[in-house]
């Protein structure tokens, strides 16, 4: 159904064509009701379980992602998501009454007797583009969402993960309903075609410089997006911790983790003088366990997506005032794109790998002689997706909170704040903006609506012309009044 | 320019300090906002009377109120809002906490319009400082008595360290746009409205964008006399009372069955002459129009020759005092300007149908508006309207009343807008909900890490189904 259309060039024509299409179909109300989208969930969780070990591949090929990173990361926790959408949706749907509290009904007296609530809309035909890394879950996940919420909408997979994006286009128009969920494979012109078009909302998965396109482009037509990005996520270790639990829990956020090519991966650390050298030791003997005397022989985790990429982390490893700061690691495999777990120590501030979000195996250890010290460092940057800090001090921890600022915090922990739907994951600053995940997803994708239920009864005369200095007074008291205020306005005892 | 660069940075350092964190500033300000604004009640009056012709009511109701409202509301719910919000963690994660924080999103900008120079430019201020931004407020240009009250008093009653004015035409504008922001918050035309987001941008700012569009009045066919007249005096009430017509959630047209829609005329022309008098253009109760640009603008709307005959009712104005008198128009044709454009101002085209239902089909197929209202008492018909059309908000029995309520978010969708604020929603417009979790070292679980084997992925498997049975015999080696 799908593959003929995918032969022809994909211009503006094409892009323009397929979004009236869409637009009909969401016109129609096939989208909006609830069988619709509780059968396209449904479908979706059978594509997945009826072809993981095809997806399994298409993540090897694309990444080498070794089979239990693809089952965690990227099929179990999006079965999770579809599942609490297919629990929660009847939920969510569901008109939120806005309470007219007592204290607030002398404001609202003008408004009363009324009732109000808030109702959930779709917001009509939506486009979806993800990203390389996790190429299937974030391609995916925002999907859920937007037919949770009854959109139509187009997703437009990575070309950097061609295996996985073509996986996606045969599956989706197997199993979704085409008439309403696209999939558009291909790269900067099929995009910019796409990006020409009026969107409802554009959910964008990647950098922050096509980050800046994608908005640029949606403020022609007034688009909203929500933008996921990334930054330099810090982790802060401070002493006196379970320093094995904690060397475990970042490298299975940073190796573990698409091998450093992940968001949320911790990108670098901050400890302090006297604990650097026990830290390091640590990471030593524990990335030993986990990848053995040979790392680039691993199986263990994926490789660096392609030789551009490759280049882009050799780069940051070969310049001159970084590459003597290597204390654990560097070594290279060119052909088969892989790079050993590299630590290095005290890098400058202003070198390469200090500048830009590495999305690598590669980390950074910075030192500081105060713990304290480390909020000035990561303040002084761009605000990232992600910051941790591993430390048993309360105070610490509280000054973390406060002066920290991050799209979200994890203490004694990494990356795992992504597999709790019940918090907001998204970006602040250069980090992104929006949020999605559980029912945060289901309100990315809905138009809030506003809805007020006035009685033709309860007319106040004072608030038509002719107006008039008493109208004025008892307006005052009807606006800002005590009950008792407004009873003797009302009664003509006004004061005011 | 590089005065503004010096103020922004103050700024920024204001924010670095910390001093905008605490809640007992986010208070002092708002109270001292509150004073400001008792203090100064006759020059508000004055400078929205001089901008605008206002009258003092409907500068208290619409502005001065609005304000005093909003900030005393903020006050009292300040520490309600500041409070962290726990969320639920499944058992999988224990033992751990999670949190959602909000924290200010740093230095802020927001633009005004001039229709409700003070509100709509106080309210969101009341938004940003109670969420703990530094603010820059550029008031605007056309409404120039209330900018020059703002820049004066604003710094006399607030930090003028966290919070400035700063006045000025569109090259003000644009310079504002080339700095760096952590938000803005626009009000205004769509056109402008593209140029805000596109300059946000290059800078990943995120914006609000509070806009237009051409708010339909539905009014169903109504059978008790009572109601008829309320229905009458409301939507006069949303078309001339808030700034002559000239407001973003006014009453842009009615759609009233045909049969229904004489009753309407015939009562609206009484009403209008029992509110504004024989003389509406010499009434001190109708603001008039803003300055020449919009008049010319209005006054074209009414020059085509075909919408020109559809008028029934007034159509008279004064170029001098820039009064257009209420003005009403049966069926002018669907596609001359003052039907395809947001008409902000006193001229109500009156479109007429055969079944009220074809409403639905009308509105469906223009763009999607602020507000949409319908004076209806049947609930089908009230049920088609939330559920097949789309507007930021709708409203039934009444107009403009949505705006004073801070428990329902004000905001657009499509061509309206994005974003919303008034109560907790502006507080959330100008915040960051930063997430939360909090792990404790014990108990760790194994096969979270490599080396990966089966038993490691039969584990991860059923820990994210949150099979917990299925986890323990795994556990305990009953399970294969």
């Amino acid at each position: 159904m799908g593959s003929e259309e995918e032969k022809k060039v994909f211009d503006e024509e094409a892009a323009s064509s397929l979004v009236k299409e869409l637009r009909a179909s969401f016109v129609n109300g096939k989208t909006r009701s609830f069988d619709w989208r509780v059968s396209q969930l449904k479908s979706m969780l059978k594509m997945i379980d009826k072809h993981e070990t095809e997806i399994v591949a298409a993540l090897r090929d694309d990444l080498s992602k070794p089979e239990h990173e693809s089952t965690i990361y990227e099929i179990a926790m999006l079965r999770n998501s579809i599942t609490l959408a297919l629990k929660e949706i009847k939920h969510w749907i569901k008109p939120e009454k806005a309470i007219f509290f007592f204290q607030t009904v002398k404001t609202s007296l003008t408004t009363f007797p009324s009732s109000g609530e808030i109702v959930s809309e779709p917001l009509g035909v939506v486009l979806i583009i993800s990203a390389w890394n996790y190429p299937f879950l974030l391609s995916l996940d925002p999907v859920v969402g937007a037919i949770a919420a009854g959109n139509a909408l187009v997703l437009k997979p990575s070309e950097i993960a061609p295996a996985t994006s073509s996986l996606l286009a045969k599956l989706v128009g197997e199993y979704m309903d085409f008439s309403s969920i696209r999939v558009v494979e291909g790269a900067v012109t099929e995009t910019s075609a796409l990006l020409e078009q009026k969107w409802d909302k554009i959910f964008y998965t990647g950098n922050g410089r096509v980050g800046r396109i994608v908005m640029a482009a949606a403020a022609k037509h007034l688009t909203p997006v929500l933008l996921e990005l990334g930054g330099k996520s810090p982790v802060v270790v401070d002493s006196g911790i379970n320093l094995q639990v904690s060397v475990r829990r970042i490298i299975a956020g940073k190796w573990g983790c698409n091998n450093g090519q992940a968001c949320i991966s911790p990108d670098y650390i901050i400890t302090t003088k006297d604990y650097a050298p026990k830290l390091i030791d640590t990471l030593r003997n524990e990335l030993e366990k986990f990848y053995g005397k040979n790392p680039l022989e691993s199986k263990d985790f994926s490789r660096i997506v392609n030789s551009n990429h490759f280049t882009r982390l050799t780069k940051l490893l070969d310049e001159d005032k970084v590459s003597g700061k290597i204390v654990h690691g560097g070594e290279r495999d060119k052909t088969n794109l892989k790079i050993a777990p590299t630590i290095l120590l005290d890098v400058p501030r202003d070198s390469l790998i200090m500048s830009e979000e590495i999305f690598g195996p590669l980390l950074p250890i910075l030192t500081v002689d105060k713990i304290e010290d480390s909020f000035g460092i990561i303040n002084s940057g761009t605000k990232p997706l992600a910051a941790y800090l591993f430390t048993n001090n309360k105070k610490l921890r509280q000054q973390f909170v406060m002066n920290v600022s991050a799209g979200g915090l994890v203490v004694n922990d990494t990356t795992l704040h992504l597999a709790v739907h019940t918090l907001p994951f998204g970006g602040v600053g250069e980090s992104g903006m929006g949020a999605y995940h559980g029912k945060f997803s289901f309100d990315a994708f809905s138009h809030k609506k506003a809805v007020l239920y006035r009685s033709f009864l309860g007319d106040a005369a004072v608030r038509y012309p002719p107006y008039t200095r008493g109208k004025l007074r008892l307006m005052k008291v009807l606006i800002t009044g005590s009950i008792f205020s407004i009873i003797c306005g009302l009664l003509g005892w006004s004061k005011v | 320019m590089r005065e503004l660069e010096d103020g922004l940075a103050e700024l920024r350092q204001t924010f670095k300090s910390g001093r905008t964190r605490n809640a007992a500033w986010r208070k002092n300000q708002l109270r001292a906002l509150i004073q400001l604004i008792h203090d100064k009640e006759d020059k508000i009056f004055e400078a929205l009377l001089q901008d605008l012709g206002k009258h003092p009511v409907e500068s208290y109701r619409d502005e001065i109120g609005i304000i005093e409202k909003s900030a005393v509301n903020a006050l009292n719910c300040l520490e309600k809002w500041m409070a962290p919000k726990k969320s639920r963690l499944p058992l999988l994660f224990f033992p751990a906490k999670g949190e959602v924080m909000s924290e200010p999103l740093g230095v802020v900008l927001i633009f005004a319009s001039w229709n409700f120079p003070i509100s709509l430019a106080l309210d969101p201020v009341i938004g940003a400082i109670a969420a703990g931004n530094t603010v820059v407020l550029k008031p605007s240009e056309q409404a120039p008595e209330c900018a020059l009250f703002l820049a004066e008093f604003v710094p006399l009653y607030l930090d003028c360290k966290a919070i400035k004015v700063i006045g000025g035409g569109a090259d003000v504008g644009e310079q504002l746009l080339q700095q760096k922001w952590d938000k803005i918050f626009f009000t205004g035309s769509p056109r402008v409205g593209r140029v805000v987001m596109s300059a946000a941008a290059k800078h990943l700012t995120p914006v609000t964008l509070e806009l237009g569009g051409k708010c339909p009045v539905i009014v169903d066919t109504l059978s008790s006399p009572s109601d008829i007249k309320v229905t009458v005096k409301r939507v006069i009430g949303g078309k001339w009372g808030p700034c002559s017509g000239q407001a973003c959630i006014g009453v842009d047209y009615v759609l009233v069955e045909e049969k229904f829609a004489p009753t309407v005329i015939d009562l609206l022309k009484k009403t209008i002459k029992k509110f504004y008098g024989d003389n509406p253009k010499d009434s001190k109760n109708i603001c008039r129009i803003v300055n020449k640009h919009h008049f010319g603008r209005l006054h074209k709307l009414l020059k085509d020759p075909l919408v020109a005959a559809s008028i029934i009712h007034g159509g008279s104005l004064d170029e001098e005092k820039l009064i257009i008198e209420p003005t009403i128009l049966l069926n002018p044709p669907l596609d001359a300007e003052i039907m395809t454009e947001e008409i902000f101002g006193p001229l109500l085209p009156i479109i007429t149908l055969n079944n009220i239902q074809e409403s639905i089909e009308f509105i469906n197929s223009r763009p999607k508006p602020l507000t949409i209202y319908a004076f209806t008492k049947d609930e089908t018909l009230q049920r088609q309207i939330v559920s097949e059309t789309s507007s930021g908000s709708v409203t039934f029995n009444d107009t403009m009343v949505q705006f004073a309520c801070d428990e329902l978010p004000f905001g657009g969708v499509g061509q309206s807008g994005f974003g919303r604020y008034h109560g907790k929603y502006s507080f959330d417009t100008f915040s960051h909900e930063k997430a939360i979790l909090q792990r404790s070292f014990f108990p760790e679980l194994e096969p979270r890490y490599p080396p990966w084997n089966d038993f490691k992925l039969k584990f991860i498997r059923f820990g994210y189904k949150y099979d917990y049975f299925n986890l323990l015999l795994l556990l305990m080696g009953l399970k294969k």
